[in-house]
């Protein structure tokens, strides 16, 4: 293991290697995929949100890099259990620690392990993407997956 | 180290600044190759003491500058062993080249959805303007080495097609595709032929009048020279019949509101004021090239890539993509469990740069069933050192992840 390489710790690799929550959701409330056209990636995210708001269950799949699968798995174990108003507070905290902007470490607990992303600028997509997912899910408010096995 | 590749490393002055802290090892020449001093000093000069525009003025600098401009384009016309530097257009690169070709020469002669033929390895560059000219374009299949499969081809032509557009080199392959052999084919069946030369021209002896094709383009930036510059070579029956392609100052023979007459080729096709530093550049990157043995080159390339090829094989779970047997010094690679971005990232942590992606080549890509590669490139400064660095780097990221 190289330990100068500060954007791959150790948590980042077992998570790209054994991705939480790589699922998809039979019921999801929300969902929404995403494509990075520049390198292919792609994530594909279900999420379930109770009356109260507060997000259920999770599950994501997709292609690629370590950076990108890890972030979206160590969000997936984040959010789950948070309220849709946490979730977004967490990801202003994350998106401010992988660009370098000032923001309180210790809220984030474990994803901390990215604030190594924001030595380089180009990957701040790869880290950010299943997030921006996220949002976009959220955002959309839709009632089922378009593609859902009930449709 | 090869021992020319040793005494032309200190002609690149950015080979010796330092990556992330290391000494640079630089393997992406084929996205863009680093430029010797000659052709920084080229540039420097033009703009600190002769710094003009080209055919309008009488005084000095003016006059200079338009010398150097023809003087540029008869030293590519030179290096494409064209019969005339009247059928060399300076274009921005080889996109610009093939938009050109599409817009001025395909257009006007098809209807929409007519076919051109390319190839499963094309960049997205000789693919995509040839759909906005509104052709179909469809491709001639590889073979798993990646070898374009010439039985299909020549199917494929007799099918009936409105041109060839084909690779020298692939960009993401290294496969040195059989030009004469294509043009040949092509000619019997009357169907116009265009080649990409953006691989090839870094690498090997261009003779377009003995490859028999219609068009040729390269770009300045992967033969040492600057960005923002490149030729189109086309025969000058077709020039003389293709429109201009943009209007505007230097391209005209007389304006007035009810019409316009045209300059004759090449400057029919170059309007407004040109990149005359990048051509001053261009220039002397090819004169710097010209005067170097480029046959020893590449026989040393040839050894290099087999050093190399050789080195990857070690690297466990590594595949090789592209074992054309007429190959340049482009190593394109993926690593079992490993994402190529972070085969590229890691090893940039080293200072050692490769590219990874789709290469601009998404339908070669599919064809392979693979989403990204890793790419190493070689240039005429690499070194063995430089593929012991990168196979070393690619033996602790497989260890890394798996």
């Amino acid at each position: 293991m190289a330990t100068s390489d500060e954007m791959y710790q150790a948590v980042i690799i077992e998570h790209a290697r054994s991705p939480r929550n790589y699922k998809p959701l039979v019921t999801p409330t929300h969902h929404c995929d995403g494509r990075n056209p520049l390198c292919g990636d792609e994530v594909s995210l279900d999420l379930t949100v109770d009356a109260e708001g507060r997000i259920t269950d999770i599950g994501f799949q997709g292609q690629g890099c370590a950076i990108s699968k890890a972030s979206a798995s160590m969000m997936t174990a984040a959010i789950k259990g948070k309220t849709v108003p946490e979730a977004r507070e967490l990801f202003e905290r994350f998106h401010a620690l992988v660009t370098g902007e000032p923001t309180d470490e210790k809220a984030l607990g474990k994803l901390v392990a990215f604030k190594g992303v924001a030595a380089y600028p180009m990957r701040v997509k790869c880290a950010t993407m299943g997030w921006h997912v996220m949002m976009e899910a959220l955002d959309e408010n839709r009632e089922k997956r378009p593609n859902g096995s009930e449709q | 180290m090869t021992a020319l590749a040793s005494s032309l490393r200190g002609t690149f002055p950015v080979l010796g600044t330092l990556s992330r802290g290391h000494p640079m090892i630089y393997l992406d020449s084929a996205a863009t190759a680093q430029k010797p001093q000659a052709v920084i000093d080229a540039m420097t000069r033009f703009y600190t003491q002769d710094y003009g525009t080209i055919h309008r003025g009488v005084y000095q600098v003016s006059e200079r500058a338009t010398l150097a401009w023809d003087a540029a384009r008869e030293r590519v016309a030179h290096f494409l062993t064209a019969a005339t530097a009247d059928e060399v257009v300076f274009v921005r690169g080889t996109t610009e080249a093939i938009n050109l070709v599409a817009e001025s020469f395909l257009k006007p002669r098809i209807k929409p959805g007519a076919t051109v033929l390319v190839t499963e390895m094309e960049h997205h560059a000789n693919i995509v303007p040839w759909q906005l000219a509104g052709a179909k374009t469809v491709p001639i299949p590889i073979s798993d080495t990646g070898e374009l499969d010439l039985v299909a081809a020549e199917r494929l032509l007799a099918a009936g097609c409105e041109m060839l557009a084909v690779c020298h080199v692939s960009n993401a392959l290294g496969t040195i595709n059989p030009v004469v052999e294509l043009c040949r084919m092509a000619k019997r069946h009357g169907v116009p032929v265009l080649i990409d030369g953006a691989q090839a021209a870094p690498h090997l002896c261009i003779d377009v009048q003995a490859i028999g094709c219609d068009f040729y383009c390269f770009s300045g930036h992967k033969v040492y020279g600057p960005t923002g510059i490149g030729a189109l070579w086309a025969k000058r029956e077709h020039l003389a019949k293709m429109p201009p392609y943009q209007g505007g100052g230097d391209m005209i023979d007389l304006v007035t509101f009810e019409g316009t007459t045209y300059a004759p080729a090449p400057r029919k096709f170059e309007a407004g004021t040109p990149h005359i530093a990048g051509a001053i550049g261009l220039e002397a990157a090819l004169r710097w090239l010209d005067a170097l043995d480029r046959v020893a080159l590449r026989r040393e390339e040839e050894e290099l890539l087999a050093f190399g090829t050789g080195l990857l094989a070690e690297v466990p779970g590594l595949r090789l993509i592209g074992s054309a047997r007429e190959k340049a010094g482009i190593l394109t690679f993926v690593i079992e469990g490993v994402h190529p971005h972070d085969i590229a990232s890691i090893l940039d942590h080293d200072g050692v740069c490769i590219r990874a992606g789709h290469h601009c080549t998404q339908p070669l890509h599919r064809r392979l069933g693979v989403q990204s590669t890793a790419r190493a490139s070689l240039a005429l400064y690499s070194t063995r050192d430089d593929l012991e660095k990168l196979a070393h780097g690619l033996v602790k990221i497989q260890r890394m992840f798996n």
